[in-house]
């Protein structure tokens, strides 16, 4: 190695460069993860007048309960899908406003749209769309013979949280998508397609192989959003039901522990939680990510 | 003019300073829309009719989340002196002893007049404990009644002053409704759990749970898996097969108003406090009033149905022993009958006061108002008892979502109601005990 090497002499230097960094680190997630861990190891009343220290019980009792384990493969089902969803939908939007000269800044901006929308307002919205009652697709659909009901049927509820919960996401996923389609070289490109390559194949052998970092990057990210951040639209759209078939890990976190009050299940609950998508990233990371062409 | 200046600017000082003087109160409360209006309203009129005290409303969300965002205020020490706790929140108010200033005992201790036999028997019934003290103040109470649409029945032929009394005229009469077109669907209902189980029971004098129905401690069980409760829900279930009968969704059934307001329901059941809304959004139709049907084989005549909505609690902690004065002051104002009465007409909700009651009835408003009377009369019918003054259980909110997502399962043909009610008593057991160990 060649490259100059600048050394401080001052050990306390890098330290305090980092406070800030760290900082925020402990107050916003050491902290409070700390107090969950020490919560879902305890029994306590509402108010916080007894608390009993009771070992394992919370999560003994929580993969006792047949309602927690359907609770975890619905939530597999409902992050596997929303990230397929949105991941491949945003992919073939950014592609074909790749290939736009002039109108794709417009089509990017209405894209983009949805993001910002509140989850609450994007699951109320597609509960309108949606309702039974008194909305516009179910109408549609029973024209067509389908009869749709996610009050009653937790198979139609499911599909309307994924489009939902996909929909938000398309918008983030589609920028990133965009910015990594436009780093992939041109060059390469019109060498294949003057090979002789068509479409599809200078897609899948030169664009597609170069994204991967984006597309990797993407995934971690859409199966934390689809974990932790789609509380907002299962509450505003299916509030978990019917008969718990949308009732996904973080929703039940809330359930039992804002409107159960039951604090030392909810906190076991989210302990689990995020047990789980670090493990989910470590895996990604260990396994996905040696696939992945920088 | 420098010297008017200076003499608005000292009498904006002066005036500030006297409002500071007067105290704070902080009522949290979840009423929305027109009730919440309505509830500023009466807390506006207390402020200007003294100086001394000042109450201020502060809308906090749904039920739950009003309930939640106080205990969660109580535990940082930042606990309003007032909130507003929906009746199945009842149970952990009373179990957390530390935290509530029973209202008897606010009353005495600050000198204000106080007579529990004023208010009404089945709501005072409700909040008091096992001594018969009253530990939360009535404020909304309601009880879940019968509305139809009188230009439906016309329309399939049926008798539009002549309301369904028994489930087999319910049934009979959908059926009407349906064949002849008159409507696309014959009943709807909101609150399950409330008005198909826990008022099931009661007007058919079945118990809810053991212990007389929680009130007698926290070992109680749950009951409502009897045959009864099993037959109805097993008839909910054919009804919304043959299309007689529409669910309106969990929790307090968000899709049953639209359901009867568009007319594709004739008949709707929920609270007597829907009376409001249903007024406002029956366009174009007439609506009749009538108490809960009931099944005519299982009881000759049907008791009482029970509470629900909410009450007012005084939450311990408050540094200025004033503030406790002034709660008393504002409590007395709100169960004066010219305030009771104002409200209930208004609201629906029940009048709390046998004196707002009477009051109604001198000015003639339930004459001036059929069907206005309907609830009360309900809520007081025959002799209360065991199994009709009411339920109390802790963490009934989860209950009541188990019992939402059990009917469900009955309605998706995953489970018959007999399964769906026992699977749902098994989850509400473990709930009570969960209960029981946090608070022993």
């Amino acid at each position: 190695m060649q490259t100059k090497r600048t050394i401080f002499q001052n050990k306390l230097l890098p330290y305090l460069l980092l406070v800030p960094q760290l900082a925020v680190t402990i107050v916003f997630f050491l902290w409070p993860a700390g107090q969950a861990v020490k919560s879902s190891f305890e029994r306590e009343d509402p108010f916080g007048f007894r608390t009993t220290f009771i070992w394992f019980d919370n999560y003994l009792q929580l993969f006792e309960d047949p309602e927690y384990l359907n609770s975890l493969g619905r939530t597999a089902i409902f992050a596997v899908s929303v990230t397929l969803l949105s991941m491949s939908l945003a992919l073939l939007f950014a592609v074909a406003v790749n290939r736009l000269l002039r109108s794709g800044r417009v089509y990017t901006t209405l894209l983009l749209w949805p993001y910002a929308v509140a989850p609450v307002v994007a699951g109320v919205l597609w509960w309108f769309m949606f309702n039974p009652t008194i909305g516009i697709l179910p109408y549609l659909l029973a024209r067509l013979g389908i009869s749709w009901n996610h009050r009653v049927d937790g198979t139609d509820a499911m599909i309307l949280i994924i489009l939902a919960a996909s929909w938000k996401q398309i918008s983030y996923n589609f920028l990133f998508f965009v910015a990594g389609l436009q780093s992939v070289p041109q060059s390469l490109v019109e060498a294949a397609a003057i090979d002789g390559a068509g479409p599809f194949k200078r897609f899948w052998t030169i664009v597609f192989p170069l994204l991967s970092p984006t597309t990797f990057f993407l995934m971690i990210i859409n199966i934390n959003y689809a974990m932790f951040e789609t509380f907002g639209t299962i509450d505003g759209s299916t509030g978990g039901g019917p008969a718990g078939a949308t009732n996904t890990l973080v929703y039940k976190v809330y359930a039992d522990g804002f409107l159960g009050l039951n604090i030392g299940s909810s906190a076991a609950q989210s302990v689990i939680l995020m047990l789980i998508v670090i493990a989910l990233t470590a895996v990604q990371f260990r396994w996905v990510e040696r696939r992945v062409q920088y | 003019m420098l010297k008017k200046l200076s003499m608005a600017a000292v009498a904006v000082a002066l005036s500030a300073t006297s409002s500071l003087a007067a105290t704070e109160i902080t009522w949290w409360h979840a009423m929305g829309a027109e009730l919440g209006q309505k509830l500023e309203g009466i807390a506006k009129k207390f402020n200007e009719s003294q100086t001394e005290y000042h109450v201020t409303p502060v809308f906090k969300g749904t039920y739950p989340e009003t309930l939640t965002a106080a205990i969660a205020a109580f535990r940082a020490g930042q606990q309003p002196a007032i909130v507003q706790v929906f009746e199945v929140g009842t149970g952990t108010m009373m179990a957390a002893k530390g935290a509530v200033y029973p209202v008897y005992k606010l009353m005495t201790d600050n000198k204000e007049p106080w007579d529990p036999k004023g208010f009404l028997t089945p709501v005072t019934g409700y909040y008091s404990d096992t001594e018969g003290n009253i530990l939360s103040m009535p404020f909304n109470s309601s009880t879940p009644i019968m509305y139809y649409n009188k230009d439906v029945f016309k329309k399939a032929g049926l008798d539009p002053e002549v309301a369904p009394k028994t489930w087999k005229e319910v049934e009979e009469f959908s059926k009407k409704i349906v064949s002849s077109g008159a409507a696309k669907c014959g009943f709807t209902s909101g609150w399950i759990s409330w008005v198909q189980l826990e008022n099931l029971s009661a007007i058919h004098d079945k118990p809810y749970g053991t212990l007389e129905n929680g009130f007698g401690g926290l070992k109680t069980e749950f009951t409502f898996n009897g045959d009864l409760q099993a037959r109805h829900w097993e008839n909910l279930k054919k009804w919304a097969d043959e299309g007689l009968f529409q669910y309106g969704g969990p929790v307090g059934g968000n899709d049953a108003p639209p359901k009867f307001y568009a007319q594709e329901c004739a008949i709707y059941m929920n609270s007597s406090a829907s009376r409001a809304g249903v007024m406002l959004n029956a366009k174009g139709f007439e609506v009749g009033f009538a108490p809960l049907p009931y099944y005519d084989d299982a009881i000759a005549e049907p008791k009482n149905s029970i509470i629900g909505g909410a009450t007012l609690w005084v939450l311990n902690g408050q540094k200025d022993p004033n503030v406790y004065k002034g709660v008393a002051k504002f409590f007395t104002y709100l169960s004066k009958a010219e305030v009771q009465a104002d409200w209930h007409q208004f609201s629906g909700y029940l009048p709390i006061t046998n004196a707002a009651y009477e009051l109604g009835q001198q000015q003639g408003y339930y004459a001036k108002n059929p069907g206005s009377d309907v609830a009360i009369k309900q809520i007081t019918r025959g002799t209360p008892t065991a199994n009709s003054k009411g339920i109390r259980f802790g963490n009934l909110t989860q209950v009541r979502d188990v019992i939402d997502s059990e009917f469900e399962a009955l309605l998706a043909g995953k489970k018959t109601a007999k399964e769906a009610l026992d699977n749902a008593v098994v989850r509400g057991n473990k709930i009570l005990r969960d209960f029981e160990a946090a608070n022993n």
